[in-house]
């Protein structure tokens, strides 16, 4: 790992992280956390797809910037096990159970399908 | 103001998220792993600690929220051989909940 590589992450995980903030707070307070599964599936899918864009095959630094800063600092483990363990507590087991392990299978069918996105070869005469 | 704290939060959350899973990620995304577990504890310690809007903003929505990464888990997991994603994506679950459960735990000590 390069210490210069440190900065782009930093920078796109802020960005991704008010991202968050902004849909969280946007979003309309429910008993089955649907904005921070919503983040997390669009972020896998992204991060799968990512390879799709020209800017990223060419550039060492936006990768890091788009990759592991802005969609790294999006999506999140840790509102994910929180929500868990509170519907847990608050007496709410199954819509804990759900929540688990829908935002697993969703999350990981999303990146399944944004790498297959970003491998499809290109048609002929595309630009970039 | 609340913004600028989870962007700050963020900003040292994500690069330190890198760093470990550069240094610890193998055939086993053990780097990951530690990271979500971690930032998943320690979520439960800030959110049992009852902080004020601005200091949940910076270490829980900026700092655990950025440290750890969904995206990453996912994609690394769909990359693996299976037998390798089923025992990553099992750990991976019940690390996170279970060590966000004992970080309420102690912060409620």
């Amino acid at each position: 790992m390069r210490v210069s590589d440190l900065l782009p992450v930093a920078a796109g995980g802020a960005v991704g992280a008010v991202l968050r903030f902004g849909v969280d707070s946007g979003a309309p307070d429910t008993l089955f956390p649907w904005a921070t599964m919503a983040i997390n599936v669009v972020g896998a899918f992204a991060l799968g797809a990512l390879p799709a864009l020209a800017l990223v095959r060419s550039s060492r630094r936006v990768t890091l910037v788009l990759g592991p800063g802005v969609l790294g600092g999006f999506t999140t483990v840790s509102a994910w096990a929180g929500q868990t363990r509170a519907l847990a507590d608050d007496g709410h087991a199954g819509i804990a159970g759900l929540y688990l392990v829908s935002t697993i299978a969703v999350g990981l069918l999303a990146a399944a399908l944004g790498q297959r996105i970003a491998r499809r070869p290109e048609p002929d005469g595309a630009l970039g | 103001m609340t913004v600028l704290l989870v962007a700050l939060g963020a900003a040292v959350g994500a690069p330190l998220r890198y760093a470990l899973a550069q240094a610890l990620d193998g055939r086993f995304p053990t780097g990951m792993l530690v990271v979500n577990t971690l930032g998943s504890g320690l979520f439960g310690v800030f959110a049992a600690l009852s902080l004020g809007v601005g200091g949940w903003a910076l270490l829980g929505t900026g700092f655990c929220g950025a440290f750890t990464s969904f995206s990453s888990f996912a994609v690394q997991s769909v990359e693996r051989p299976a037998p390798t994603a089923a025992a990553y994506v099992l750990a991976t679950t019940v690390l996170s909940v279970g060590a966000c459960a004992l970080g309420w735990t102690i912060g409620a000590l």
